[in-house]
């Protein structure tokens, strides 16, 4: 047995680690995995950096950020594997939401609309709204950010973004420090379940097919260890057919709910994992279609392209800067080579290729694959805008020219 | 805060000979207690504990301390990273364990759950000694911890092993030494812990309708 430890945060979305354990996935490819829970992400990006655990569940800008020097003590980080795609949600505090369209379902439906109701509601509000995010370097941050700027809202001035851990942000908006919070599932259900919030907009409305996490390792140990990687990613993709068997939920939810892991009750996690979700409190549970995504459509594989629209977020809100040097080194934390070399003779359909245009396919499309039939969800953004890793400049520039007033 | 902060060698020579602010950001009152002893004992005495709760953040602005401390295993540390990104009052902190190239206190800190943010350009001979005694106390503290738990796992142990030799006692009329005798020989022949055996016992004579 080959032992490797992964650090993980209690979200539903550390689901695939936690099935490769349990339901013996891991064992079955000669790996004895260790689960590290850890509270924050700066612990988890530690225990990576520093060599305490061989991989880390991580939030996939986080992983460019430590590899461009952005965060604490650079290192340069490989992800060959994406954990899950979307499982966002952002919650509003019940006052807050008064001022929205009154029907939640309609405020899923048209983001745009919703951002619009969201800019008029900020001046009702009786502050600058706080809104908790879980890391400067997240996909829900970035989302956010540019979701409020198709409305004109500036988030560095026109609200107020607060870090705090997933798990500390149902307590602070109790405690009336925060309006609202954009996290990851469990957290935006527990909110509405405790009657403290409602869902005003769901991260798979902004990007259908949003990137979030990866599976983070260094990139000096990563070349090392290939052998174990061959074993360690199609044990991973087996957990992940698993998690996304709709016959796994409720044994799933089951095993997340455990205090070693999410440590919530399995009634807060299901809907996250089933895309029923409950939107306010006491009202029935709505369709939410794709809500979370482990392995369907080749989930895991991951997109050069989607790094790259990370990066250029990260120059868009002034947090990297636009080099030809740093987009090269964004893109080649995504280590699609990786993925296809562990994967190979699987059976699971490999994408043809390693780019592609985010954001233009509206409706289910086959795309050229290896091995096997490869159909690709709808993945606009919720402004029909599409990015061209191509023409990382030019799509700057469209963006640049929204007003933010 | 003064201009020469924003430089290295400004730094320096401001803060030349003069005490080092120490901020503990900790929820466990006896852990920062510890912590605080010991650098106390070590000569600093410009100590501060902050429990990472609320505006906690303005707090350590207001403070403009040295050196941070904290638990990593907090999960308040993406809080307090945020503010060491974005704040203009404290010069650009950075974080530490110590020195890129010290494994071995990398290690040592990690191990035992420290973590330190140190104002950039602080002089390392002047921060290794705080990190070097957090370590220590840290671990001090895990090694109390581990031996209040298992001292109440053995008192709760004994009063179990009591009330399983006093249903003995009292059923098969046997003095002490003699039913503790016989629960030790049955944990023996069955490879189970004296308590294990205890339990089973109490369990098994509730059922019955016994009374202790």
């Amino acid at each position: 047995m080959t032992p490797i430890s992964i650090a993980f945060l209690p979200l539903t979305d550390s689901a695939v680690l936690i099935a490769a354990r349990e339901k013996g996935f891991a064992e079955e490819a000669g790996i004895a995995l260790d689960l590290v829970r850890t509270t924050s992400w700066a612990t988890a990006r530690d225990r990576l950096v520093y060599g305490q655990v061989q991989a880390a569940h991580m939030l996939a800008p986080l992983a460019i950020a430590v590899t461009l020097g952005l965060s604490q003590h650079p290192a340069a980080l490989a992800a060959p594997f994406k954990l899950n795609v979307n499982g966002n949600a952002l919650a509003m505090a019940s006052d807050f939401a008064a001022a929205l369209d009154p029907d939640p379902v309609r405020r899923l439906a048209d983001p745009i609309a919703a951002a619009h109701d969201f800019a008029g509601a900020i001046g009702l509000h009786r502050r600058k709204p706080v809104i908790g995010i879980v890391h400067r370097f997240s996909c829900h941050a970035l989302m956010l950010r540019y979701w409020l700027a198709t409305a004109g809202v500036d988030a560095d001035r026109d609200v107020t973004l607060r870090v705090l851990p997933p798990s500390l942000m149902v307590e602070a908006m109790r405690a009336g420090e925060i309006d609202g919070f954009i996290a990851g599932e469990p957290w935006g259900s527990v909110a509405v379940a405790e009657g403290l919030g409602e869902i005003v907009a769901a991260g798979s409305r902004i990007w259908q097919r949003g990137v979030e996490k990866v599976l983070a390792f260094r990139a000096d140990w990563i070349e090392a260890q290939a052998e174990t990687i061959d074993r360690l990613l199609p044990a991973l993709a087996r957990a992940a057919i698993w998690c996304d068997d709709p016959a796994n939920h409720a044994e799933l939810a089951e095993l997340l709910e455990r205090p070693f892991y999410v440590g919530r009750p399995a009634a807060e996690l299901m809907p996250a994992l089933t895309g029923q979700m409950v939107l306010r409190h006491g009202e029935p549970p709505v369709t939410v279609p794709d809500f979370m995504l482990f392995q369907r459509e080749a989930a895991n594989f991951p997109w050069r392209s989607q790094a790259l629209w990370i990066y250029s977020q990260l120059v868009r809100w002034n947090m990297a800067e636009a080099d030809e040097d740093n987009e090269r080194r964004a893109a080649d934390v995504f280590r699609s080579d990786i993925y296809r070399r562990a994967l190979a003779g699987s059976g699971l359909p490999m994408p043809g290729a390693s780019m592609k245009v985010e954001g233009a396919l509206s409706a289910p499309t086959a795309v050229g694959a290896h091995e096997g039939a490869l159909t690709l969800g709808p993945d606009r953004f919720f402004d029909g805008r599409a990015f061209d890793p191509q023409d990382v400049t030019g799509y700057l520039k469209g963006l640049a020219a929204i007003p933010l007033d | 805060m003064s201009p020469e902060f924003s430089s290295t060698i400004g730094l320096a020579h401001w803060r030349l000979g003069e005490a080092l602010r120490i901020a503990i950001v900790d929820d466990s009152g006896l852990r920062a207690t510890v912590l605080e002893d010991g650098l106390r004992e070590a000569g600093y005495d410009d100590i501060h504990v902050v429990p990472p709760h609320g505006a906690f953040v303005a707090k350590l602005e207001r403070m403009a301390p040295d050196v941070v401390l904290m638990d990593l295993g907090s999960p308040s540390r993406d809080t307090l990273e945020e503010m060491l990104a974005v704040s203009r009052a404290l010069a650009r902190p950075i974080a530490m364990f110590v020195d890129q190239s010290d494994d071995m206190m990398i290690g040592a800190a990690i191990d035992a759950g420290v973590s330190a943010y140190v104002v950039d350009g602080l002089r390392k001979e002047r921060v290794k000694p705080i990190l070097d005694l957090a370590i220590r106390r840290f671990n001090a503290f895990a090694k109390m911890q581990a031996d209040l738990d298992e001292a109440r796992t053995a008192l709760a142990d004994r009063k179990t092993i009591d009330r399983a030799k006093a249903i003995l006692m009292k059923t098969r009329s046997l003095d002490e030494p003699a039913a503790y005798t016989l629960l030790r020989s049955t944990a023996m022949n069955q490879g189970r812990r004296i308590v294990d055996v205890a339990e089973a016992l109490i369990t098994a004579s509730s059922l019955l309708g016994g009374s202790e």
